[in-house]
């Protein structure tokens, strides 16, 4: 395969799982923001803060309103990372690769891009989810299509390793939203507003039942933290995430003999996540960990591009 | 319906009735209601869009993504008129390749006094490499587009030969899967011969024209200067169905004068490249240094032998409207047979009596520079200002030697949907020739472009022109089926 084009087919994962996430991770800030007792920072901008947007934003962050915000992390092009530009790329990348993707997935890609601006343009004040709920439809759409047209070989296995390694961050990322926002003074860690703002970071994922069926005991924070660290069986999970991405470098391993640094760095990375367990976690800092988590996962991502010779 | 000239339905001249290849579509728009056909139409371009069959005009927002409308009213060619056509554009399409192979080796036409020495060493399009270089199997124009207007019932002239890269063939097989989504009982029941194969045919011949030494399996790839391109819809479309690797040259790289393309396994060997980017761009140290679309060394791998350009460069040459005039006697000369399609009358103006009557008549006449496409660099008298002419005869006048003229032929028209019905526009039939090492393959029919304003002749989907589909069909063969 070209380079260029598993290049392509890497970052299109990539884009279709942070548009995905970045709308959920505004979708949960708006919620806490709902929450009675809620304090400065607020639930958005401990939402901007986490997805690292706040990096790139032009203005004075702590003065940035709610609308801008939202503005900023889905439909301003000038950023790189919205949901607008996640999708414009991915359609420019489809594209360029098409021949590589069957028609339903690139159809998916191309008309949530002609789409954009019509939906966009119907986005109330008050009705983001309507917003949410479009981008997590044409992301099923898309994973659909994957799941059910394409050949199980290298096109796909790039586009599933640029989601993983994508989705590794973007669950990092959203754990830590907990470290930035604080509890508003009288409230004591496990307490209703506490353990209301858990429910909401595990909803924004859709992975609220799916904590009631592991754990039987009501919501506590190591649990949730363990759920979306720990547990094999969840789909976002750290440790899912990782053991993906190394069953997909393996086959790429198999159907091209490359291997190197890539597989060196997911291997490790996975032995320090499985060698792990939550009190550990939580005694050395979740926050410090997270943080970690995030610059092995990146270092990761270069050592893919330099690998495949993108 | 308006009477004037030949129409491919009604037919020309005083007696007009439906032609034989119309009767049964006629019966059924009798049966169906412009409504229905508006909706269908519209049907059919959301499908375009959204498969993404479109093409990029050149702006800021990408959102100006355009697609080239598309008119139900198939264009229906007679089995018996294509069987002649056809024979006619292999012996143009076979003399153009003798004529290439001749002028960049044993130059006998120059020698025979046939043509002009300077027209062809003075020509921009003569590329003076291509005379040291010997194209594999000695095959130059694999994929030429031969333009082909009508005026009469008998009378069909080639305009002009395309022999660089023709793009529209991915319209072609595109306009017929919409028409038979839209209307499979009227597609079914007219038994129209197939085009579909086409993609196989351009395989066969790609791959037939591989370098002798390169072993039997080469690897082909589709050449395109990337997604910002008009085209490239047609590269990728093209690359998809023949299973061609689309490559753009930054993902090709010239060692030991051999070319590869970077893959995520290592450097990979190409042997046969399908280039849509222009001579100039191909290589940036043998033409333009600026080019960045191109290949460095790439023309001294071509030279070595290990690799084959599809079209040879140099081809150009062959689409020179001054060229052109001088087809009728290019055929002749190789084949020793006159041509079967003939060419529009052009004059020269390049030769003082010619340039007379060309600025005499400048109201009548069609003037073109010999290297333009497109439509552009084009007057068309008749329906031009006084002051478009003068200008246009500043420029004449100054370089008469880059324009030939034509008389303003009264191109056939075909029966269009418009608002308000079935309307007559002009049309013209681009058919696709392929010259692989073992011959030539031609699919039925061709690209029907179509100038949707009324009255005007300029069909090239740049200038607002649209496509239909083109159906040939055996007259005698039609069935009718049961809804």
């Amino acid at each position: 395969m070209l380079s260029r084009t598993a290049s392509s087919l890497y970052w299109i994962g990539r884009h279709i799982e942070r548009a995905d996430f970045t709308a959920r991770l505004i979708d949960a800030g708006l919620k806490f923001d709902m929450l009675p007792f809620s304090e400065s920072p607020s639930g958005i901008q401990s939402a901007f803060e986490a997805s690292g947007a706040t990096l790139i934003y032009p203005g004075d962050k702590a003065k940035a309103k709610r609308k801008q915000i939202i503005n900023f992390m889905c439909f301003d092009e000038s950023n790189q990372s919205s949901v607008i530009s996640c999708f414009g790329k991915a359609r420019h990348d489809a594209r360029a690769v098409r021949t590589a993707l069957t028609r339903e997935v690139f159809e998916e890609l191309n008309e949530a891009w002609l789409n954009f601006r019509k939906v966009q343009n119907a986005v109330k004040n008050d009705d983001f989810g309507a917003f949410v709920a479009w981008v997590e439809d044409v992301v099923r759409g898309f994973e659909g299509a994957l799941h059910r047209t394409m050949l199980r070989n290298e096109c796909l296995w790039f586009i599933r390793l640029g989601a993983a390694v994508e989705r590794a961050d973007n669950t990092a990322r959203l754990l830590d939203v907990k470290y930035h926002v604080l509890l508003p003074s009288k409230e004591h860690v496990g307490g209703p507003v506490d353990q209301a703002q858990w429910t909401t970071l595990l909803r924004s994922v859709s992975a609220e039942t799916a904590y009631r069926w592991i754990y039987r005991e009501g919501l506590v924070a190591w649990d949730v933290a363990e759920l979306l660290i720990l547990k094999q069986e969840m789909p976002r999970s750290l440790a899912a995430c990782i053991s993906e991405i190394n069953l997909i470098l393996s086959r790429l391993r198999s159907s091209n003999g490359r291997t190197g640094a890539a597989d060196r760095k997911a291997r490790a990375i996975e032995n320090k996540i499985k060698n792990n367990n939550i009190n550990t976690i939580f005694q050395s800092g979740l926050h410090e960990f997270l943080v970690q988590f995030q610059v092995d996962n990146n270092s990761l991502g270069h050592s893919i591009a330099e690998q495949f010779l993108f | 319906m308006k009477k004037t000239g030949f129409d491919e339905m009604w037919g020309g001249g005083k007696t007009r009735s439906i032609r034989k290849p119309y009767l049964s579509f006629a019966k059924w728009v009798d049966e169906v209601s412009v409504d229905e056909m508006l909706i269908r139409q519209a049907s059919a371009e959301q499908i375009f869009r959204k498969t993404g069959i479109t093409f990029a005009v050149y702006s800021n927002d990408e959102a100006e993504e355009r697609i080239i409308p598309f008119d139900i009213v198939p264009r229906i060619i007679a089995g018996s008129e294509w069987d002649k056509l056809s024979e006619g554009l292999i012996q143009r399409a076979n003399a153009i390749n003798m004529f290439l192979s001749d002028i960049y080796g044993k130059k006998e036409i120059m020698k025979a006094g046939i043509l002009p020495e300077d027209l062809i060493y003075a020509n921009p399009q003569y590329r003076l490499q291509m005379t040291v270089i010997k194209p594999p199997h000695d095959v130059w124009s694999h994929i030429s587009g031969i333009d082909i207007v009508r005026t009469g019932a008998d009378d069909f002239f080639v305009l002009e030969d395309n022999a660089r890269t023709p793009s529209g063939v991915s319209y072609m097989l595109e306009d017929r899967e919409a028409m038979q989504r839209l209307f499979p009982s009227l597609v079914e029941q007219h038994k129209i011969r197939p085009v579909s194969q086409y993609t196989d045919y351009l395989i066969e011949t790609l791959r037939s024209v591989a370098p002798p030494n390169c072993g039997n399996d080469p690897m082909v790839v589709i050449l395109t200067p990337g997604p910002y391109n008009s085209a490239f819809y047609e590269h990728s479309f093209l690359a998809d169905r023949t299973g061609a690797e689309l490559v753009e040259g930054s993902d090709l790289f010239v060692k030991d004068r051999k070319v590869f393309m970077r893959t995520t396994e290592g450097p990979q060997q190409v042997d046969v490249i399908y280039r849509r980017v222009d001579d100039d761009f191909i290589d940036p140290l043998m033409f333009n240094p600026d080019s960045m679309l191109g290949v460095p060394g790439l023309m001294d791998a071509y030279a070595q032998g290990n690799v084959t350009i599809v079209n040879a460069p140099g081809t150009g040459i062959a689409d020179d409207k001054a060229i052109y005039s001088y087809m009728p006697e290019i055929i002749k000369f190789y084949t020793g047979k006159d041509a079967i399609i003939p060419n529009v009358e052009t004059y020269r103006c390049r030769e003082a009596d010619k340039l007379k009557y060309v600025n005499d008549n400048l109201e009548k006449l069609v003037v073109k520079l010999v290297d333009g496409s497109g439509g552009y660099g084009m007057l068309v008298g008749p329906t031009s200002t006084k002051a478009q002419i003068e200008d246009f005869r500043k420029a004449l006048l100054k370089e008469p030697h880059r324009f030939i003229a034509q008389p303003t032929l009264a191109l056939s028209t075909c029966p269009t949907l418009t608002d308000s019905g079935l309307c007559p526009r002009h049309v013209d039939l681009r058919p696709f020739i392929l010259t692989g090492s073992k011959g030539v393959n031609i699919v039925p029919g061709g690209l029907t472009r179509v100038a949707l304003t009324e009255g005007s002749l300029v069909v090239n989907s740049s200038q607002g022109g649209g496509t239909k589909d083109t159906w040939v069909v055996d007259e005698n063969n039609i069935k009718v089926v049961e809804e």
